[in-house]
């Protein structure tokens, strides 16, 4: 079963089945396994006579799927271990022939296997072979696996650097996505030093597909790297006048994150509020788009970050609380909310309502929700709202205590959650009088 | 930011791992087991909320979960995502991967109760095409943050990339590749019984793979 000395025949290694299950394997293997070596001409590595098809020295490693069948049949922990071991010798012996062909099937079982928990260590430097590699099919498994398999503790992910630098210039757009994804996924402090100019230049393109993920990419150059972000400042002067909702989307988190790194970039844009406010409002009064529609909202999931970075810039400041005030009013008085979706942008209203200097009135609107949502049937709204209570108990205590007998209906639920937070939202100088209504109830 | 998005059975075996934080694979593990068996103590009609186990940051950290038929499907995020939007991407987006998965359409009818979208799919689906997810996941989750959205366009991306390797052969088409080189190239009759020395190999036919 190991190969045997020069003046031999050399058989492949596979040739004598191991175990009854892998017989129809071993069969088809064999055949492309036989490599004979005339016995004159027997040397160490080279001259073989091939009498059979293409040569390779191992049979076919198996596939994904297959390897995921047979794990599924083992009845223990211990079979199962066996199966993954033996499987793992024979892709480290793949990996040592050096077979391109095959290697991206490894890595994919080897994936798999890792995330059974099994050591897949080995398999890190096969990845940098695989994105390495001109086919896409290896680009794509490559990534995967070193954004799974490899972090910047590893020094191995350095070397990865040159091809992402590539990949991020390729004529194929998703090639560059992939780059850009696993650049934003795992890009340690050198590399997003190395790569920040190549991601800027690509949030600047026209590509929305490429646009979206650059924006994302700079969120995480930016984190490692704070120091870079004046570099992604003039690239953001015109990403919101995009008309696709995923570059708008992706944009405002961009925005968002770099507003709450510095005071600089806050008070710069400022400026941006009406351009927000005019989208929140085309989306509100769009009518039915279904491109963007969840259960009659449009595009709930982009509503929800222009509320929350409204909420940032407007916080403190009262000419941009001022522009914002009427749009608020109107999201938090429209929004339908017979499904979950609505119920996700009238909390974040609220939130933002109570953290700018908004009127009197809108304060009044936003706890009132609030209340309702207590009142709610659904035990997420009511945990969601308690939790919206506690932040605003230290704000608007009157308001509150409005609701202080709903809050202790809430303490009698059985849910661990929501018996937590209505807990918390108790504040420390009413305490004595819920603790007296809580004994009252009982 | 999403801290991890994990979707394992009800008895806790994954199903698919996407850490978007470094942890080393004994701690991954050790997470999995820590997040299945808070969630899986739940009632069915409690809410979607938990804190954080210790080992993933604690109450920094909040564990939004849904649960369908076999499966779990946990994202655990930090305080500047939203909650209920969390809760909404889960409904809307993972169910449609798994129809997509299961059926390789690209337009489908969004089905509103997801009961009745999971009389279609099964856990299967999600394991033998575990590659395919987290491709799915890749157009939809990314850095740890929310990419992308509209269903329509994460479908057609992924579709135009899986042509792209398929026109490629694919992660398994080798063998195929391989036959068709081997049509191609002049070979003479292949033997049908080989013997050296002692060995005696007899070749069966080629069956096309």
């Amino acid at each position: 079963m190991f190969p045997f000395e020069s003046g031999h025949v050399r058989l492949g290694r596979r040739y004598f089945p191991s175990s009854p299950s892998r017989s129809a394997e071993a069969g088809r293997a064999a055949i492309l396994n036989v490599s004979l070596v005339p016995l004159s001409a027997a040397k160490r590595d080279d001259s073989r006579v091939v009498l059979v098809s293409p040569r390779l020295r191992m049979p076919a490693p198996i596939r994904l799927r297959e390897l995921i069948r047979t794990i599924r049949t083992a009845r223990t922990q211990a079979e199962e271990r066996e199966m993954i071991q033996k499987e793992c010798a024979a892709i480290r012996s793949s990996f040592r022939e050096e077979d391109n062909t095959y290697r991206c099937r490894n890595v994919a079982k080897l994936l798999y296997m890792h995330m059974l928990g099994y050591p897949a260590h080995f398999g890190q430097l096969e990845c940098l072979k695989l994105i390495a590699s001109q086919k896409f099919t290896d680009k794509r498994i490559g990534y995967l696996g070193a954004m799974l398999l490899l972090d910047e503790r590893q020094d191995v992910h350095l070397l990865m650097t040159n091809c992402i630098k590539n990949d991020l210039n390729h004529s194929t757009q998703y090639v560059q996505g992939l780059a850009l994804c696993t650049l934003g996924c795992m890009g340690s402090s050198e590399m997003c030093r190395d790569l920040a100019g190549e991601v800027e230049k690509l949030l600047k393109t026209s590509n929305s597909y490429l646009r979206k993920k650059a924006a994302l990419c700079a969120v995480h150059v930016i984190r490692k790297v704070p120091e870079l972000m004046e570099m992604f400042l003039p690239a953001t002067k015109n990403l919101l006048s995009e008309k696709n909702h995923g570059v708008l989307h992706t944009s405002v988190v961009l925005l968002t994150e770099m507003c709450e790194r510095s005071p600089d970039m806050l008070s710069h844009f400022r400026k941006l509020v009406p351009q927000l406010v005019r989208i929140l409002k085309n989306l509100i009064m769009s009518g039915y788009s279904p491109e963007h529609d969840v259960s009659g909202i449009s595009d709930p999931f982009l509503q929800v970050r222009i509320l929350r970075l409204l909420r940032i810039l407007g916080k403190g400041d009262d000419d941009s609380s001022e522009a914002m005030n009427d749009i608020l009013a109107q999201v938090a008085t429209n929004t339908e909310t017979s499904k979950n979706v609505g119920n996700a942008i009238l909390y974040e209203t609220v939130l933002t309502i109570m953290d700018i200097k908004s009127e009197s009135g809108l304060r009044v609107l936003a706890i009132n929700i609030l209340g309702r949502f207590l009142l709610n049937n659904d035990k997420n709204i009511r945990y969601v709202a308690l939790t919206s209570l506690l932040k605003t108990v230290q704000t608007d205590h009157n308001a509150v205590q409005r609701h202080r007998s709903t809050i202790v209906d809430c303490l009698k639920d059985l849910d661990v959650s929501i018996k937590r937070s209505a807990t918390q939202s108790v504040s420390g100088e009413n305490i004595c009088e819920f603790v007296l209504c809580i004994y009252s109830h009982q | 930011m999403i801290k991890a998005i994990l979707i394992f059975n009800n008895h806790g075996k994954p199903r698919l791992i996407r850490f978007y934080q470094y942890f080393a694979e004994d701690m991954q593990q050790q997470i999995i087991r820590e997040t299945f068996h808070l969630v899986s103590k739940r009632d069915d009609n409690v809410c979607n909320f938990l804190e954080g186990g210790s080992l993933i940051g604690g109450s920094d950290y909040k564990l939004i979960y849904r649960h369908y038929a076999t499966l779990y499907f946990v994202f655990c995020v930090d305080s500047s995502e939203s909650e209920l939007g969390i809760l909404d991407l889960i409904q809307v987006s993972l169910i449609y991967f798994l129809i997509y998965c299961s059926f390789n359409w690209i337009f489908i009818v969004f089905v509103e109760t997801l009961d009745k979208c999971f009389e279609n799919v099964c856990e299967l689906d999600l394991i033998f095409h575990m590659d395919k997810v987290h491709y799915i996941l890749q157009e939809v989750v990314m850095g740890g943050m929310v990419l992308e959205t509209n269903m329509n366009e994460i479908v057609a991306q992924v579709e135009l990339q899986n042509r792209m390797e398929k026109s490629e052969g694919g992660l398994s088409a080798a063998p195929a590749r391989a036959v068709s080189a081997v049509k191609n190239m002049n070979l003479p009759e292949i033997p049908r019984n080989i013997n050296i020395g002692d060995i005696n190999i007899k070749v069966p036919n080629l069956s096309p793979f």
